[in-house]
């Protein structure tokens, strides 16, 4: 084996090991702590594929901004084995329907995957920030001004939602 | 692999590792030192002359205190506490450029341990997982102020990161590369970022002094309400390295805001001067800027009195960000202006299919262009 498939599936291991944990571990803290090691290794995995931006972008939002607001609910809440709400029948139906549907997906990502030989990739400027910055406004363009409208419309519900009761702080 | 690259970016690893830890070292007594002189006190005076070997007292005494975790603590996650909080200072400094590159026995050196493609970024990023260090340790002590102080700490940093975030796009913006090494070179001489956008740089202070947990943004650590904060359970050398990545993140954010807003190693009449001489004087240059900031920081720690935690959330959301917003937006109104690119035939604006190197020099050359027209 090439030094750079050693790489790959090492650190494919990892990231499939990091993130098994994170369903595995008993503790909800540890377990967030598995999904931000599970996010760095993706952004390990971006790097491979040479697109440095969206591996550092990866780390900005989901290790440094959503998985704080995580722990953050997490540790108030102050979960233990005690307080674990009960799981009703509903619950276990639609946790059974969530699961199909996701098994249904991956079957079908996976069925059409072919077994091709891992290739180096840094030779091309692809991934980096202009030719990323070129596609998003010029080929996807659309998509990408329909999801930063769609980001507008959730922070204005949040506004809303909170502005609900009327504070009066000075 | 080139083994001479191996062996000089190894050393420059661990020169920047040495400095940044002694520099780290001796802020605790510049501290003391400035707040005595504001206080009109003597401060330290016994080790050594003028207390000079103070740091080294301090940190042997840490080492020789009991190791203590508390009987209901998360252990794991308490001795990461510290660790996380320590590698997250130090390895900002990275991707600092520390000065020009150095000439030895034929060999081009450069003095920034990675010259990545996405510096700014990388420095954004590692400001945004920081916090896990504080957050961590708070939770994992079981203490009721060690929570209070890691819910304060994050909630701090994730408000603050937004401003600096949007004031270090404005800064890409003007120079056009998100790579610090690019950022630091366009500002040759005195063509410094802060005379274009002294609003930016005083947001950036402003959230850098918030990240850094300082005076008067130390509401994670405020002794008259939390006791000790989140290293309240804290002893030993545990404890130390908080306080010590405390002052690491004051040096490496002193060095960020210098580079980014003060020229880094660059100075008037740096042209008179090549070569090694140029290296050696404007990695003092740079040094001489970073300690500035540092008493800068300093100041206003011993001079301004604590916010109250509604007021600190105050001025993050509703003064600094929109702020920094508007100052992007005026900047990058006035950059497209200069550009031409509201006319129908854009006089020398890139072509928009190319996605090669030159492309991106000649948007670096524009910049420069852009900036020697704002001067006249």
């Amino acid at each position: 084996m090439s030094n750079l498939e050693i790489i790959t599936f090492a650190l494919g291991g990892l990231t499939i090991g990091s993130a098994l944990m994170v369903i595995l571990s008993q503790h909800p803290v540890r377990s967030v702590m598995y999904l931000i090691l599970t996010f760095f290794m993706i952004s390990a995995n971006y790097i491979l594929m040479n697109a440095q931006f969206i591996a550092i972008v990866n780390i900005i939002v989901y290790a440094g901004a959503i998985m704080v607001l995580l722990l953050f609910v997490l540790m108030l809440l102050n979960l233990s084995k005690d307080n674990e709400p009960k799981s009703t029948l509903s619950m276990k139906l639609a946790a059974i329907l969530a699961g199909g549907s996701l098994m249904t997906v991956l079957v079908a990502a996976v069925k059409d995957a072919v077994v091709a030989p891992i290739t180096e990739v840094s030779a091309n400027q692809q991934g980096l920030v202009e030719s990323l910055g070129q596609l998003l406004f010029t080929k996807y363009v659309l998509p990408f001004e329909i999801s930063s409208i769609l980001f507008i419309s959730a922070m204005v519900g949040a506004v809303l939602l909170a502005k609900r009761e009327k504070q009066i702080i000075d | 692999m080139d083994t001479g690259l191996l062996l000089e970016k190894t050393i420059l690893v661990l020169i920047v590792f040495a400095v940044t830890l002694f520099a780290a070292a001796y802020q605790t007594y510049m501290e003391r030192k400035v707040a005595a002189w504001m206080q009109d006190r003597v401060g330290p005076d016994r080790a050594g002359p003028f207390g000079i070997l103070q740091p080294i007292a301090d940190a042997g005494k840490l080492f020789f205190k009991e190791d203590f975790i508390p009987a209901n603590a998360d252990k794991w996650l308490f001795i990461m506490g510290p660790g996380i909080a320590m590698f997250t200072a130090a390895i900002t400094g990275a991707v600092i450029p520390w000065g020009p590159p150095l000439e030895i026995m034929g060999r081009t050196v450069s003095l920034q341990i990675a010259d990545i493609n996405i510096g700014v970024l990388f420095v954004m990023g590692i400001a945004s997982i920081g916090v896990y260090g504080i957050m961590i340790g708070g939770w994992a002590s079981n203490n009721k102020f060690s929570l209070f102080s890691a819910i304060r700490a994050s909630s701090q940093m994730i408000s603050y990161e937004l401003a600096m975030g949007v004031s270090v796009i404005t800064v890409v913006l003007m120079s056009g590369s998100l790579s610090l090494n690019e950022i630091v070179a366009q500002q040759h001489g005195m063509n410094w970022n802060v005379w274009y956008q002294p609003l930016c740089f005083l947001v950036f202070f402003i959230c850098s002094v918030a990240e850094c947990n300082r005076a008067p943004f130390d509401m994670a650590e405020c002794e008259s309400e939390l006791i000790g904060g989140y290293h309240t359970e804290y002893g030993s050398m545990k404890m130390g390295f908080y306080l010590f990545a405390e002052y690491v993140n004051l040096f490496v954010s002193s060095a960020i805001i210098a580079a980014l807003f003060f020229g880094g190693y660059n100075f008037p009449g740096m042209d008179n001067f090549s070569g090694n001489t140029l290296a050696i004087i404007g990695t003092l240059v740079f040094l001489f800027k970073i300690l500035f900031f540092i008493f800068v920081f300093m100041w206003i720690r011993w001079t301004l009195p604590r916010f109250r935690y509604d007021q600190l959330m105050h001025l993050g959301w509703k003064k600094l960000i929109p702020i920094s917003l508007i100052n992007l937006v005026i900047s990058a109104l006035v950059i497209a202006f200069s550009y031409g690119w509201f006319n129908s035939k854009p006089a020398n604006a890139v072509k928009s299919s190319e996605v090669e190197d030159v492309a991106v020099v000649s948007v670096a050359q524009q910049d420069n262009s852009f900036k020697t027209n704002f001067n006249n």
